[in-house]
């Protein structure tokens, strides 16, 4: 008999499970609040209601959402060709060249829906072009991918910071910007949507991309599951050697899958650079590439996990920074701990009661097994 | 009651939802050889498992010499006496034989004094039981009979009284399997109780005492192995009766469609694999290659389908040549007719965590057949599986059902419906039958026996020899990388043996 194979329900699986690790890593978050000498029910209250207490909030937490959405797709879908891509920090920020040209260009004279689909052609552009060096290494040279998105990281970084501050720059500005981009730079809020449900949008810079980003995890799932493409990722992804036996093309893959990635990371671009700024800063992505790392682990690569997945981590991150306001003895550093602490228990520490959940539910699961089996036999 | 070594007492497990073990109850008389037999997937390895302590029964209790015992993990098993050789070795590669034998029970920080130590009762060992064993040999540099033996060895060290043998003979030769049997009666003569996993009942009637039968996660039988016969074992491991014997007509060979010429393969390391091996295989027969594995057959067939680069050397496919130095594509030799089961379905020729339905179509997932455009046309694909499932009675005939789920032999009916049912000229099979079970392992072999009536070229290779003997046509006997003689089926055993451990081949060489 190979490995025992335990099966659980898909409830359990994919709601259970998922909830009891966030509860620990809040109970134990709850421990670290506690342990500066600070109600943890306080801060609970403040990260919940900071995070959907106002429709202006719930905009803010869907925002980040957005942002996280692309990222997270971005790792998922690399991960599913065996890929683990570190660099969607560097592919977003590279990304957002494509988004500043094409606002750069056109923002004077097009609407934004000229615009708009221009920047997203050039944000993924710009995105995959910086994945696709370090896949074309892999798949040429065997430069491992993790280290090297991991240095394009830096350069993307550097490259960026000499764009900023002697090409894309205006003249006689100071700060390491575009100039701000006019009306067709700026993508409509989705203030209706919010309104739907009687709530006013507020400040907050949720806008269209959010739906652009619910709509790549609509493709990113039919590419994985429904296509001859997505079918010879998941093969390399799950076995490089049975890929060999199937005649598919490693190198080949490994190309198109981190452009692919790539793509999405750069689209993530979008979000900050045309639906908040309306330039482009220094710094704009902010550690969302390596979220969307987190992101994809809770999501389990699948789009239907990534999405709820992306809008928690909106949440820590606006409700986060509401605690850090309205508890000046917390610091933004303590969100940080927290965050981790989600990391930690949703991601990497994943498996830890599954055993004695499956335990439970084989027990439970023993008499209906003996009458499907006797019904088999 | 004194005589009994070990008692399982309603040994109950389950994962999940499969219950591995319902109920189990068995008794070992000490010094005796006892042999559990079953399908793949009846439970038997789980069973030792529990006994070896890597899982905690769900239920029931373990007797050793009569006095209950809590294995919670292999020291504890160790402790009571429990020793195990595990199928794959769990040696050191490139550790001494005497340094595999103490590694885990070194005594001390310093290791000078528990060297010293572990070589006199190795030695004391050797003198008892006649297992001569260099303890200053690397282990990588041993033959597989004699890795075994240090396994023997590391168990008797640890004082164990009762071992367990998982599978024992599985990459031994005939010799080598004798050898060992040899070694059990020793050990047996000497007080130790053996409990021997095997699937081959060949074995358990050679050298066991009792032979316990186990099905679907029961205990179905304990037969004195004196009293029973093998027709009547297989009957009790599949539940119905069962054809041991292959039946089949003669072969009418046609056209050549494989020839290989001269193929060479070295590793990655420079050494050769495959030294300068020519054959052919015609239309409507099959040709077996034999040997002990490990002897260049995996990678000879992995070169041939395009997997593995070749040294130098030709391969004609339908008389066509095929780039086996160069360009490989498995794909393209597929659309040229060639169909390839290979030896590891596990990490090659499927993927578990996919649906059945997608394994149904590894490798020709570029047929027009299965795909809409770039999408793939999941109802085709789908239709397809329940077809291939229902010919080839896979079970459960779940097409949405993760490979993983399906039995050894049902996985290895999902590969060959696969490569079959493309009506290839040229079908090249690995290990056909490894670790499937009894019930499976007929209706395999009627399939390819159906193959090579219908006018294919049939390569096959295995480890199992009376599976090359009942099927081929002609055997070839691959070793150290050649063919060192082609035999008509009707050679003997000791025959064919003699040349799967290289002895007569060298003097045919030299001749």
């Amino acid at each position: 008999m190979s490995t025992p194979y335990a099966k659980l329900p898909g409830w359990v699986e994919y709601g259970l499970i998922p909830l009891i690790n966030l509860a620990v890593a809040f109970l134990v978050a709850g421990l670290v609040v506690l342990l500066v000498g600070e109600n943890p029910f306080e801060a609970a209250y403040h990260l919940i209601n900071g995070a959907f207490g106002r429709g202006e909030y719930i905009g803010f937490t869907l925002y980040y959402a957005t942002t996280f959405i692309f990222t997270g797709l971005a790792v998922a879908v690399a991960f599913h060709a065996g890929l683990f891509n570190i660099g969607g920090e560097g592919q977003a920020y590279v990304g957002g060249i494509g988004v500043a040209l094409a606002c750069l260009w056109l923002d004077q004279v097009m609407p934004w829906y000229v615009v708009f689909p221009l920047a997203i052609l050039g944000s993924a552009f710009f995105g995959a072009l910086w994945a696709f060096l370090p896949g074309w290494l892999q798949a040429r040279r065997g430069s491992h991918i993790v280290i090297t998105t991991i240095m394009f990281n830096f350069i993307a970084s550097s490259l960026m910071v000499y764009l900023l501050t002697r090409v894309l720059k205006p003249l006689g500005s100071m700060a390491p910007q575009t100039r701000t981009f006019a009306e067709g730079g700026q993508l409509p809020k989705l203030d209706w949507l919010l309104s739907i449900f009687g709530l006013n949008v507020g400040t907050a810079p949720f806008n269209i991309s959010f739906l652009l980003a619910l709509a790549a995890a609509f493709g990113v799932w039919v590419l994985i599951w429904r296509t001859r493409l997505g079918y010879e990722m998941r093969t390399m992804g799950h076995s490089p050697s049975a890929a060999r036996y199937a005649g598919i093309r490693e190198s080949r893959i490994t190309v198109i899958a981190m452009m692919i990635s790539g793509g999405l990371a750069g689209m993530m671009a979008l979000n900050p650079i045309m639906g908040e700024q309306f330039r482009m800063q220094l710094d704009f992505v902010q550690g969302a590439g390596f979220v969307g790392i987190a992101v994809a682990l809770m999501g389990r690569s699948h789009p239907g996990g990534i999405i709820p997945a992306a809008i928690l981590f909106g949440v820590l991150y606006q409700g986060g920074a509401e605690i850090a306001f309205e508890m000046p003895s917390i610091s933004r550093d303590m969100i940080v701990i927290i965050q981790g602490l989600v990391i930690l228990f949703a991601g990497a520490l994943e498996n830890m009661f599954r055993p004695a959940i499956t335990r439970a539910f084989a027990m439970r699961g023993q008499r209906t097994a003996a009458v499907v089996q006797t019904k088999g036999a | 009651m004194d005589n009994i070594a070990i008692e399982l007492r309603g040994i109950d497990k389950s994962f999940g939802p499969v219950h591995a073990n319902k109920d189990i109850n068995l008794k070992v008389r000490k010094g005796t050889i006892h042999g559990i037999i079953g399908e793949n997937g009846a439970g038997k390895s789980t069973l030792m498992s529990i006994l070896y302590g890597f899982y905690q029964a769900d239920n029931g209790e373990i007797l050793v010499d009569g006095k209950p015992v809590s294995i919670r993990d292999p020291n504890t098993a160790i402790s009571v006496g429990i020793g195990m050789v595990h199928q794959h070795f769990m040696l050191v590669e490139n550790f001494t034989v005497l340094e595999n034998v103490m590694l885990g029970a070194e005594d001390s920080q310093i290791l000078n004094k528990g060297i010293a130590k572990a070589r006199q009762e190795l030695k004391r060992l050797e003198k008892e039981y006649a297992l001569e064993v260099n303890p200053d040999a690397l282990i990588e540099e041993l033959p597989v009979g004699l890795q075994q033996r240090v396994e023997i060895l590391k168990a008797l060290y640890r004082r164990a009284d009762i071992l367990i043998l998982d599978e024992p003979t599985g990459v031994l030769t005939p010799a080598e399997a004798d050898h060992l049997f040899r070694i059990l009666g020793q050990l047996k003569a000497q007080g130790k109780t053996i409990i021997l996993i095997t699937h081959k009942l060949r074995e358990i009637m050679a050298i066991t005492d009792e032979v316990s039968v186990m099905r679907r996660g029961e205990m179905v039988a304990t037969r004195t192995t004196r009293e029973t016969s093998v027709e009547e074992l297989a009957e009790l491991m599949v539940g119905r009766r069962v054809l041991l014997r292959v039946e089949k007509g003669e072969a009418s060979p046609g056209d050549v469609k494989l020839a290989v010429q001269g193929l060479t393969v070295k590793d990655s390391r420079g050494v050769t694999m495959v030294d300068d091996v020519s054959f052919e295989v015609r239309a409507g027969e099959i040709v077996g290659i034999a040997g002990v594995a490990g002897n260049g057959q995996s990678e000879l067939l992995e070169a041939i389908a395009g997997i593995r680069k070749a040294t130098s050397g030709t391969v004609l496919l339908n008389g066509r040549s095929v780039d086996v130095t160069g360009h490989r594509d498995p794909a393209e030799l597929r659309a040229r007719g060639l169909a390839h089961v290979p030896e590891d379905r596990h990490h090659v020729g499927l993927v578990l965590k996919f649906e059945e339905s997608e394994n149904a179509i590894l490798g020709y997932h570029n047929d027009p057949r299965y795909l809409k455009g770039v999408f793939l046309d999941i109802d085709a694909i789908r239709k397809d599986a329940e077809e291939k499932i229902a010919k080839y009675d896979i079970r459960p005939p779940n097409a949405r059902l993760k490979t993983a789920n399906f039995s050894g032999g049902n996985q290895q009916k999902i590969v060959l419906a696969r490569e079959m049912e493309r009506g290839p000229d040229v079908l090249i099979i690995g290990q056909p039958t490894r670790g499937v079970d009894v019930g499976a392992i007929e209706f395999i072999h009627k399939r390819i026996i159906e193959m090579r009536d219908q006018g294919k070229a049939v390569l096959l290779v295995s480890v199992e020899l009376d599976e090359i003997r009942s099927l081929s046509d002609r055997i070839l006997v691959m070793f150290a990388g050649r063919v060192v003689g082609e035999r008509s089926p009707e050679a003997t055993e000791g025959e064919l043996g003699l040349l799967m451990a290289g002895v007569e081949g060298r003097k045919e060489a030299a001749e």
